[in-house]
C-alpha cells in the first residue's frame, strides 16, 4: 500500500469514526480530511481552532504554555515569573531546549523557574503585595537581569489581580521594564491564543521602547523571527544568513536579549519562520514601521534553496551573488548526505503530528530524504495554517486537526508507516506498536535541524530511528516461539 | 465594530484581516476605489460582508481600522 485513493482515506477516517456516539463523531468529522492540493481555501475542506471535545485525549497546551513556554521563555536576558501556583513553572522548566549563550543564574536565566508559589491566603487576599516582593527580591539577588515579565497562570484572571498596576509600580522602583502578560491558561482553545497574547504584550510593552534612538543602520538588517533555538536551530539560520551577507540583528526569540527586540524595528526585512506564533508581531511590524516580513523555509536543502533565493530577491546584487556562492558551496555536501542516506530511506513513509510550522515545514526534507509523508495533521493550527499545508501534501493524504489518541492510534494502526513524528506524548505509544517515534517537538534531544548543518543531523537521525535494529526485537522469545509453532503445523 | 487590518495580498489583490479571530481572507470587492474616497462595503471571499467608513485612500498598506459587520461568514 503505497498511496491511498480518496475513497480509501475516506473509508478510512469513516471507520474509525465509528465509535464514537453520534454528536461527537459529527464534530469530530470536521476536523479530518483526504487532502485536495487543488482547493483555495482550508475551510472548504478541514475546520481547525475549535475547542476540544470533553472526553477525549487532547494533545493541546494552554495559553500560559504559548506565552512563557514558546515566546516570552527564550528571552534570556529577562526574568520571566510563572504568578501563580508553582506547578506550571516547575514543570515546564527547561523542556523546550531553547539553547542560550550566557551564565545561568547571572546574566541569563533562560533554564531557571521563577515563581510566586501561590498558598491558599494568596487566593483569599490576592497576590499583588506578594508579587511586588517578588520583584524586589529578584532584583536583589539577580542585579542583572534587564527585565521581568509577569506570566499569568489561571488563578490570577479568576481573582482578578492588577498585575498591570503592580508592574507600573516596581518598573519605576527597580527602574527596569516589567511586562504582565494576561496569559491565564484557561484562555482560548489552545496554545495559540497565548502566542498572540504574548505578541500583543511585546507590541504594547517592548517594542517601541527605543523608537527614535539613534541606531547604526545597514542596508542588510534582518530579524530572523519565530525561531526559537530549538537544539540551536537558530544559530544554524544565522550562520546562513550572515554568509549572505545580511546582519541579524534580533533573534526572536531563540537566544534573543529585550535589547534585540527594541531594535528590531530598525531592520529592513523580517525573517518569518513560525508563522502560527509570531505573525501578529510581523503584521504590526509591517503596518506600523512598513517592514515587510517573509515567511520561510529552511528544512532540507530543496526549501532552503527556494528560501535562501527569495530572501536574496529583497536586496541588491551583492546579496544576491553571495546568495549563489553559498548554495553553490554547500551543494557538495548535501550531495554527500543524499547519496549515503537516500538509498537506506527512500520509499519509507512517515505520519507526522506536531504543532506550530513543523507539519508542514519538514515534509520538503523528508522528500529530500526520498521519503513520503502519508499524513499530517497540527495541534492547534488556524485555517490560514492548513491552506498553506493543502499545497505541500500529496492528493488524498491524511490530513487531521486537533487528533485524538484514539484517532491518531487507529490511523497509524491501518496506515502502518514506517516512522511517525511526534510528540513524547506519543512516542512510547508507538515505539511499543513497533513502531519508530521521532520527537519533532524539540527534536528528541538532538538538533539543530534548521539550516544546511541542521539538514545533516536530520538525515542522520531519521536514518538511526528507521535502521534501529531495536523495532526487530519487540516479540519477546517466547512469544516468537509460538508463533514459528503455528506457522510450523500451519 | 471590530478591529481590523487590510493588507496587500501577495496576488496583487487586497486581504482582510480580523485579528481577534485570526480570521484572514481576502477582499473581492470593495465599494469605493478613488483617490479621495476609499471604504465602504468590502465583500470577502468566505462570504462575509463589512463595512469601513469611506476615507482617504491610504498611501501605505497595511492598515487598521475599524468596521462593521454586515454579514457573517459561514463557519
Amino acid at each position: 500500500m503505497s498511496t491511498m485513493t480518496r475513497e480509501e482515506t475516506e473509508a478510512l477516517i469513516a471507520e474509525v469514526l465509528e465509535v464514537y456516539p453520534e454528536k461527537a463523531k459529527k464534530d469530530r468529522a470536521k476536523h479530518l480530511t483526504a487532502n485536495d492540493p487543488s482547493i483555495e481555501q482550508s475551510k472548504k475542506c478541514i475546520t481547525s481552532n475549535r475547542k476540544s471535545l470533553p472526553g477525549v485525549m487532547t494533545i493541546r497546551g494552554c495559553a500560559y504554555a504559548g506565552s512563557k513556554g514558546v515566546v516570552w521563555g527564550p528571552i534570556k536576558d529577562m526574568i520571566h515569573i510563572s504568578h501563580g501556583p508553582v506547578g506550571c513553572g516547575q514543570y515546564s522548566r527547561a523542556g523546550r531546549r531553547n539553547y542560550y549563550v550566557g551564565t545561568t543564574g547571572i546574566d541569563s536565566f533562560g533554564t531557571m523557574n521563577f515563581t510566586s508559589d501561590f498558598q491558599e491566603k494568596d487566593i483569599v487576599f490576592g497576590g499583588d503585595k506578594k508579587l511586588a516582593k517578588l520583584i524586589e527580591e529578584v532584583e536583589m539577588l539577580f542585579p542583572l537581569h534587564r527585565g521581568i515579565s509577569v506570566q499569568s497562570e489561571c488563578p490570577i484572571g479568576l481573582i482578578g489581580d492588577d498585575i498591570e498596576g503592580v508592574a507600573k509600580k516596581s518598573a519605576v522602583v527597580i527602574e527596569k521594564p516589567i511586562v504582565p502578560v494576561r496569559c491565564e491558561g484557561f484562555r482560548g482553545v489552545s496554545q495559540s491564543l497565548g502566542h498572540h497574547i504574548a505578541n500583543d504584550a511585546i507590541r504594547d510593552w517592548v517594542l517601541d521602547k527605543r523608537d527614535g534612538q539613534p541606531f547604526e543602520s545597514t542596508p542588510y538588517d534582518v530579524a530572523i523571527i519565530g525561531d526559537y533555538n530549538i537544539g540551536g536551530d537558530a544559530w544554524a539560520t544565522r550562520i546562513l544568513l550572515e554568509e549572505m551577507g545580511l546582519r541579524v540583528v534580533a533573534q526572536w526569540s531563540g537566544d534573543g536579549t529585550l535589547a534585540e527586540m527594541m531594535n528590531t524595528p530598525k531592520v529592513k526585512l523580517n525573517l518569518l519562520h513560525c508563522y502560527r506564533s509570531m505573525n501578529y508581531i510581523s503584521r504590526h511590524m509591517e503596518e506600523k514601521y512598513g517592514i515587510p516580513y517573509m515567511e520561510y523555509n529552511f528544512f532540507g536543502p530543496t526549501k532552503i534553496i527556494e528560501s535562501l533565493r527569495r530572501i536574496a530577491g529583497f536586496f541588491d546584487d551583492s546579496v544576491k551573488e553571495k546568495t549563489e556562492a553559498v548554495i553553490a558551496r554547500y551543494q557538495p555536501m548535501m550531495d554527500a548526505i543524499i547519496a549515503k542516506y537516500k538509498p537506506r530511506l527512500q520509499g519509507k513513509k512517515v505520519m507526522l503530528y506536531v504543532g506550530g510550522l513543523r507539519p508542514r515545514h519538514v515534509i520538503g526534507a523528508y522528500e529530500d530524504l526520498g521519503m513520503e509523508v502519508i499524513g499530517t495533521g497540527y495541534e492547534f493550527a488556524h485555517n490560514d495554517d492548513y491552506d498553506r499545508t493543502i499545497k505541500e501534501m500529496g492528493d488524498a493524504t491524511l490530513l487531521y486537526d486537533d487528533v485524538t489518541g484514539f484517532e491518531l492510534e487507529e490511523f497509524v494502526k491501518k496506515l502502518k508507516p514506517d516512522m511517525v513524528g511526534s510528540g513524547i506524548k506519543e512516542k512510547y505509544i508507538f515505539q511499543k506498536m513497533g513502531i519508530p517515534l521521532r520527537q519533532m517537538h524539540s527534536w528528541d534531544y538532538s538538533g539543530p535541524y534548521h539550516g544546511y548543518d541542521g539538514f545533516a543531523i536530520f538525515a542522520r537521525d531519521m536514518d538511526i530511528a528507521l535502521s534501529s535494529p531495536t523495532f526487530k526485537n519487540l516479540t519477546p522469545p517466547w512469544k516468537k516461539v509460538a508463533v514459528e509453532e503455528t506457522l510450523k503445523a500451519a | 465594530m471590530a478591529n481590523i487590518m487590510i493588507q496587500q495580498g501577495a496576488g496583487g489583490g487586497l486581504v482582510f484581516y480580523l485579528p481577534k479571530r485570526d480570521l484572514e481572507a481576502s477582499i473581492e470587492s470593495i465599494e469605493f476605489d478613488t483617490p479621495d474616497k476609499w471604504g465602504g462595503e468590502l465583500k470577502l471571499d468566505n462570504g462575509g460582508t463589512y463595512y469601513i467608513d469611506p476615507i482617504a485612500k491610504p498611501p501605505r498598506l497595511p492598515i487598521s481600522l475599524r468596521a462593521k459587520r454586515l454579514g457573517a461568514a459561514e463557519d
